[in-house]
């Protein structure tokens, strides 16, 4: 089993993939519901003039940034499910890799989101490691990022997935 | 002046101890927190599946949402002007309905930047009886006095 990249794969590596547009505009709804799930108090997602004073206006909590972009359960037309970090399962299928992981997950906030932006989203596949034996399994490690951007085009985010793919070891 | 109130990094010393956050963690709180960010996988709020499918005790906490609690529990130390800049989180535990999560958190250092800006890093724990579930490395901004804003920040001034 050879350890070395494919040069499929190593042609992916820096390439942006699955461009996506949000399927619908953040909403101040969905800032309160995620808010109430954890009785998230602070005041920017509550008060009009706080928020005014402190953020010029209301902003989204920057941890929902991956929210905006969950495809909706159903969709008219759609005959298979969106999957949000298609990379990830791509790499799962090109290596015959049948179980998956990540291993950690970083996220680092630019530009805040605010109630009616439209974000836009890409993937990029960083790295990927030669074959690895952990407790787990034998198989790859691999670094995706994820980048959002507003519809001016300045950065929102970008989230870092370790992702872990492997066959289990036989007993 | 900003009038809601607000640490400031004149406050923070390294090793200081962030008061802790216990939860009693119930199925409402697992699914309300999914369906908050919008991650509609069974193993988030299908009892059967996770415990047959998924091989698991029960459905658990997702991490999107463990994100949202990560936050709520810094910002309610930070207050309102406390500005989010990076956060890493390594999963090693589930956490599921029944069981008391607790959130607590050290500073591991507090700094300026090159371009002004106040800086607070942390270390949060999520934790079970004792045992971690999810930790969280955090950088923080927080004003370097009362006149200022990391909100205000943007370009070369916001460097996260």
């Amino acid at each position: 089993m050879s350890s070395e990249l494919p040069d499929d794969v190593a042609a992916l590596i820096d390439r942006v993939q699955y461009e996506t547009v949000g399927e619908f505009p953040v909403e101040q709804g969905y800032i309160w519901t995620s808010c109430s799930s954890v009785e998230n108090g602070n005041p920017l997602f509550w008060d009009d003039d706080v928020a005014a004073e402190i953020t010029g206006g209301p902003i989204a909590p920057p941890t929902m940034l991956s929210v905006w972009f969950r495809p909706h359960h159903w969709a008219p037309g759609r005959k298979e499910q969106a999957l949000p970090l298609q990379v990830h399962f791509d790499l799962k299928a090109r290596f015959e890799l049948p179980e998956a992981i990540m291993s950690d997950n970083t996220i680092v906030f630019y530009e805040p989101v605010r109630p009616g932006d439209v974000l836009r989203t890409h993937q990029i596949l960083r790295s990927v490691s030669g074959h690895k034996t952990t407790k787990l399994g034998t198989g790859r490690f691999w670094v995706i990022d994820v980048e959002y951007h507003n519809q001016r085009g300045e950065l929102v985010g970008v989230e870092s997935y370790t992702g872990f793919g492997y066959r289990r070891n036989e007993r | 002046m900003i009038s809601a109130p607000a640490l400031t990094l004149g406050d923070v010393r390294e090793g200081d101890e962030l008061p802790a956050l216990s939860y009693d963690v119930t199925a409402t709180t697992v699914v309300l927190g999914a369906l908050a960010s919008r991650d509609w996988r069974p193993m988030h709020h299908d009892h059967d599946f996770a415990v047959n499918r998924n091989g698991t005790r029960d459905i658990f906490l997702n991490t999107p949402n463990q994100a949202a609690w990560f936050e709520r529990y810094v910002t309610d130390w930070t207050g309102p002007t406390g500005r989010l800049g990076r956060m890493k989180f390594r999963m090693k535990g589930s956490v599921f309905p029944g069981d008391t999560m607790v959130l607590s958190g050290v500073v591991e250092g507090a700094d300026t930047d090159a371009a002004g800006c106040g800086w607070v890093s942390l270390l949060v724990t999520l934790s079970v009886d004792g045992e971690t579930k999810t930790d969280c490395s955090v950088r923080v901004a927080v004003p370097t006095g009362p006149s200022d804003n990391p909100w205000a920040r943007r370009g070369d001034q916001w460097q996260p």
